[in-house]
């Protein structure tokens, strides 16, 4: 089984973060084959940031699948661009309170997440990227939600330990979301 | 082992540092700016040394005036950048100097794009420098090849006394997967094989009777006319069709369509044969491991007679690779191209409809 | 018989084929004596570039490696970063110094490298046949300027030391010259003074020689040294410009 996961936003809103975080906790799960890959515009700041993490029970030929699984979009831009690399039945996870715009197609999956609102009602806005993965992993199941926060905690609380707290908030907000919308 | 996610291009970096690489210098260009910039962080923690060259053309310098001590040495840098390293490139291979070079390579040609391409094949397989001198070139496709290649770089360059090239690709570079660690080289043994190249290197006589000289026509420890120089490197550069050939052959036994490339194409062209054998196409991989010596075995030995044909795959328009594999094959079967450029990725879906196009009818 | 003079254990027992009357073969043996006087000769590498300076290597007895056109400085900083028991020096022309390798020169002067770098500046590209370089004076016929250097085309010569003044990492700079017999004992005091920053890990030296170059300049040797005397030296004046 592939999952081809593709992660679209613009610079600052943790785009390559949710990519990395799936790749080091896949790549801490036994069996599981993991690539990343981002790809940004020249702008160092506020430019086009996608990623694309593929994870999969074989060996990973195409770390930038054609089609994705899953796609993954925080912005208009995205919701614009991806829809159509989407494979028919497919899943596409949007930030609901930040993207006006709608996927249009009738053969593949939307869940809104308003990753954003909850972030914000959290009180912290950087946290909305950690949503978004709590309703990614309780919708698809590809990995363990536990594994998921603690290469968070890893990652994001060695700087700031104290948003530890908040992160585990909104991941479960959106874990429940994801569950839901099964 | 240790089994670690990285960055290609830190990956790289780290397995170098674990070959022995005790001297980087380099001079920034994307997509391979982590390069230089993970040495800078640890070769202070290994007692290695990290230079800033003031251009891609120093930078290639200072490797050429580190390869003269012995030490353990590389640069690296990017397709444009790469031409501008051409000059000690061809130096390093005329004194016979043990080092290490690796191309992220981008779009091009000049300054291209950032975006990830595979457009430097003639460049790095052919004619990195002037002076017809070659190269082993190794081509990885994954990033635990990139870390397996550079490793074994360093120990190829010192038994050839040779630059060793490795083409990487803006994409393997860029990209992050899980990678098994080689073990670091001890101290005792870096300082071991110092000690054993003091027999060549221009670090003063020490008391010894001859005198040594780094340039170009100097084999370590003799001087010979030009063209004796030319002639041994030929020589070497034959030894390395028996020795050196490296290449995976994937599913070719009983294979009608041979899909090839090499890099990142070879990787993408591997799963694209896995999808297709799922629909019954009975095609094939031949992905070249390293790209100088070019592996003609793996062509010479195919069955022409049920091959309906072969479809060279890589990041480069016009194609560069191909025309490799055209020399061995010499028409015995017809062969087409899949090519992306200029930065966009070779897609697996576009590998396996032209397959199926060359295919025919199953 | 007392010995008081012989050849410097530094140069190999071969002929100097520099042309007749050129300094470079006087300032080649300077050196290696400062080195056998040192006692250096079994720590000492000389790197060098392309040019008739390259030639010296033929003549000397020491670890040499031969850089890259222009590359030198670059070479010889990192050859001193990796064998740092090693004494470097490199001898270097004025277009390998000044033009196709100022950048490296800069660097390396503005980095700090603990190198000893001897610039030999006779105002041409001796080897290529005498065109113009950086440092050919205004009016001069070069096989490149045949209607003389002028400014308005060519701009005006290069002042290496003076430009290399202008870092804060240069640890010693000066300009010399071999016309007389007192001139070639300040210029061995300045290379003893380069070789000695080096041992002293004070960082970039640099001795820039007003050479000669009779061949192209068209004169005899005689001539060429007041050639030197009355045109060079207004131009690029002796002296020291930075002693740390």
């Amino acid at each position: 089984m592939e999952n081809a996961i593709l992660i679209g936003g613009i610079g600052g809103q943790g785009v390559v973060m949710f990519g990395k975080i799936l790749c080091y906790t896949a790549a801490d799960v036994e069996g599981k084959f993991v690539t990343f890959y981002p790809s940004y515009g020249v702008e160092k700041r506020g430019g086009v940031s996608n990623c694309y993490v593929t994870i999969s029970d074989d060996p990973i030929g195409a770390p930038k699948a054609d089609d994705s699984n899953t796609v993954v979009a925080l912005n208009d831009l995205a919701v614009k661009t991806f829809e159509k690399t989407l494979l028919p039945g497919g899943t596409f996870f949007i930030d609901s309170s930040v993207c006006e715009l709608r996927p249009t197609r009738t053969d593949i999956n939307v869940i809104e997440v308003p990753a954003s609102e909850i972030a914000r009602e959290i009180g912290n806005m950087k946290v909305a990227n950690i949503c978004m993965i709590g309703a990614f992993i309780g919708y698809s199941e590809c990995l363990p939600p536990e594994k998921i926060l603690e290469t968070a905690f890893k990652m994001l609380g060695a700087k700031h330990p104290e948003l530890n707290e908040v992160n585990e908030k909104a991941f479960f907000k959106g874990l429940e979301i994801g569950k839901a919308a099964k | 082992m240790d089994r670690v996610v990285m960055k290609g291009t830190e990956a790289i970096a780290e397995a170098a540092i674990r070959a022995g690489c005790r001297f980087f210098a380099g001079y920034p260009i994307t997509p391979q700016n982590e390069i230089p910039e993970y040495f800078s962080r640890r070769m202070p923690q290994v007692g290695g040394i990290y230079l800033q060259g003031e251009s891609e053309t120093a930078s290639a310098a200072m490797l050429y005036g580190a390869g003269a001590t012995g030490i353990r040495a590389m640069t690296s840098s990017s397709s444009c950048g790469i031409s501008l390293m051409s000059e000690a490139i061809a130096w390093m291979a005329g004194a016979c100097l043990p080092v290490v070079l690796c191309n992220v390579m981008r779009g091009g040609p000049g300054i291209g794009s950032i975006q990830p391409s595979q457009q430097d094949y003639f460049q790095a397989t052919k004619a990195s420098g002037n002076g017809g001198f070659r190269m082993l070139v190794l081509a990885p496709s994954t990033l635990q090849e990139a870390v397996d290649m550079i490793y074994n770089a360093f120990d190829l360059a010192q038994k050839y006394k040779n630059p060793v090239f490795v083409l990487c690709d803006g994409f393997t570079g860029g990209m992050m997967e899980p990678v098994v660690l080689p073990p670091m080289m001890s101290d005792e043994a870096i300082a071991a094989e110092r000690k054993a190249n003091e027999s060549w290197a221009a670090t003063g006589r020490k008391g010894s009777p001859t005198k040594h000289k780094v340039s170009c026509g100097e084999r370590p420890g003799y001087k010979v006319p030009l063209e004796e120089k030319n002639k041994m490197d030929w020589a070497m550069y034959e030894s390395w069709k028996e020795t050196e050939v490296e290449y995976e052959d994937y599913m070719t036994e009983d294979a009608e369509l041979i899909i090839t490339g090499y890099g990142i194409t070879g990787r993408i062209a591997r799963s694209a044969v896995d999808l297709l054998r799922k629909e019954g196409y009975k095609v094939g991989l031949i992905r070249p491991k390293k790209i100088h010596p070019f592996p003609e075995i793996a062509f010479e030995k195919l069955d022409y007679s049920k091959l309906r044909g072969i479809l060279s795959c890589e990041m480069s328009i016009p194609p560069q690779y191909y025309y490799d594999v055209d020399a061995v094959v010499r028409r015995r079967t017809p062969i087409a191209t899949c090519l992306r450029s200029g930065g966009e990725i070779i897609s697996r879906a576009a590998i396996m409809e032209e397959a199926k196009k060359l295919y025919g009818e199953k | 018989m007392e010995k008081i003079f012989a050849r410097p254990a530094g140069l190999q027992k071969n002929i100097n084929g520099y042309c007749p009357g050129c300094l470079h073969s006087q300032i080649g043996k300077m050196i290696m004596t400062v080195l056998e006087e040192f006692d250096l000769l079994e720590r000492a590498v000389m790197v060098d570039g392309v040019g008739c300076a390259a030639s010296n290597r033929n003549y000397i007895d020491i670890d040499s490696v031969n850089s890259p056109h222009g590359r030198p400085c670059a070479v010889a900083s990192a050859l001193k970063r990796c064998s740092p028991e090693s004494v470097v020096v490199t001898y270097q022309g004025d277009g390998d110094l000044a033009s196709i390798g100022l950048a490296e020169t800069m660097m390396a002067a503005n980095r700090g490298d603990n190198i000893s770098v001897f610039f030999i500046n006779n105002a041409n590209y001796g080897m290529t046949g005498g065109q113009m370089a950086p440092t050919t004076l205004m009016g001069m016929k070069t096989s490149t300027t045949p209607y003389g250097r002028n400014a308005e085309e060519h701009g005006y010569p290069m002042h290496m030391c003076e430009v290399l003044n202008t870092l804060t990492a240069p640890s010693y700079l000066a300009r010399v010259t071999l016309i007389d017999p007192a001139h070639i004992r300040k210029a061995k005091e300045a290379v003893r003074q380069a070789i000695q920053h080096q041992l002293d890990g004070k960082g970039f030296s640099m001795v820039e020689f007003v050479s000669n170059c009779p061949t192209n300049w068209g004169v005899t040797p005689l001539e060429s040294l007041n050639y030197i005397k009355e045109k060079m030296l207004p131009e690029f004046p002796l002296g020291e410009f930075r002693n740390k």
